[in-house]
């Protein structure tokens, strides 16, 4: 994906086949490829409501209650749902792929791919925890 | 080799990409979905004003929020490229996603700053 290869520009002298647009719609893997990547604009769609609410929250009481009567509308609500797997999709492959991404060393042995690939899990379900914990009591 | 700025941008993708995997979906789920169906209780503006004022919940929202627009920013770039074969406009597109990124961060920052 984060290849460095210059492109060049359109030039009529080469012959080069052109590819179309929906070309990874064929095989399942370039449709989970591509499935993947577009889980980013969730991300990205999450750290705007984040920045709403808390625009929201310098706004005052009013704002704050006006925000969270928003998160009850129902394109609200399906924004959360499809936003909410997308997230969870992006967090599975990014933790699976981990493994492949990072050698770690333990003295002279190579950390197992296991054990990083469990380590992220955990580290996810304790992030989890804590963060569902400090909203209930708060 | 000539030098590129790739390395710095694949830096920031990749630690959104960490940080929105970690801490990213259980905000959607409560926020989103737990508090919107009544499975538990909105925080009180008071209450939830002091946690985002603390200098910690500050940088925290703040990492969190940029780092994930630039997870995007570099995601996106890419499938514009390879899905959309829109290689020809490769600066523009570089422009407008990293662009969108640093406004992100900057509205991040004063939001923060001024809460």
């Amino acid at each position: 994906m984060t290849h460095n290869s210059r492109y060049s520009k359109y030039h009529p002298k080469w012959y080069r086949t052109r590819t179309p647009i929906f070309w990874w719609i064929h095989k399942w893997v370039h449709v989970r490829f591509i499935l993947r990547e577009m889980t980013s604009v969730f991300v990205a769609f999450y750290a705007l409501v984040l920045l709403f609410q808390i625009r929201a929250l310098t706004q005052g009481p009013e704002a704050y209650t006006a925000f969270l009567a928003w998160l009850k509308t129902p394109v609200s609500i399906v924004l959360h749902v499809v936003a909410f797997v997308a997230v969870v999709f992006h967090t599975i492959t990014w933790l699976n792929l981990m493994p492949r991404a990072m050698v770690l060393h333990f003295g002279q042995k190579r950390v197992p791919k296991a054990v990083i690939a469990a380590s992220g899990y955990i580290a996810w379900a304790v992030v989890s925890i804590v963060i569902a914990w400090i909203m209930v009591t708060t | 080799m000539k030098k590129t700025s790739e390395p710095f941008w694949w830096a920031l993708f990749s630690a959104g990409g960490m940080i929105a995997a970690l801490f990213i979906p259980i905000h959607v789920f409560l926020n989103g979905l737990a508090i919107p169906f009544g499975w538990i209780e909105a925080p009180q503006y008071e209450n939830i004003l002091t946690l985002v004022r603390h200098p910690l919940t500050r940088l925290y929202l703040f990492g969190l929020i940029s780092l994930s627009f630039f997870h995007w920013a570099h995601r996106f770039r890419f499938t514009l490229y390879d899905g959309l074969q829109l290689k020809h406009l490769h600066q523009l597109i570089a422009v407008l996603c990293y662009g969108s990124a640093i406004v992100g961060t900057l509205a991040a920052g004063y939001i923060l700053l001024s809460i």
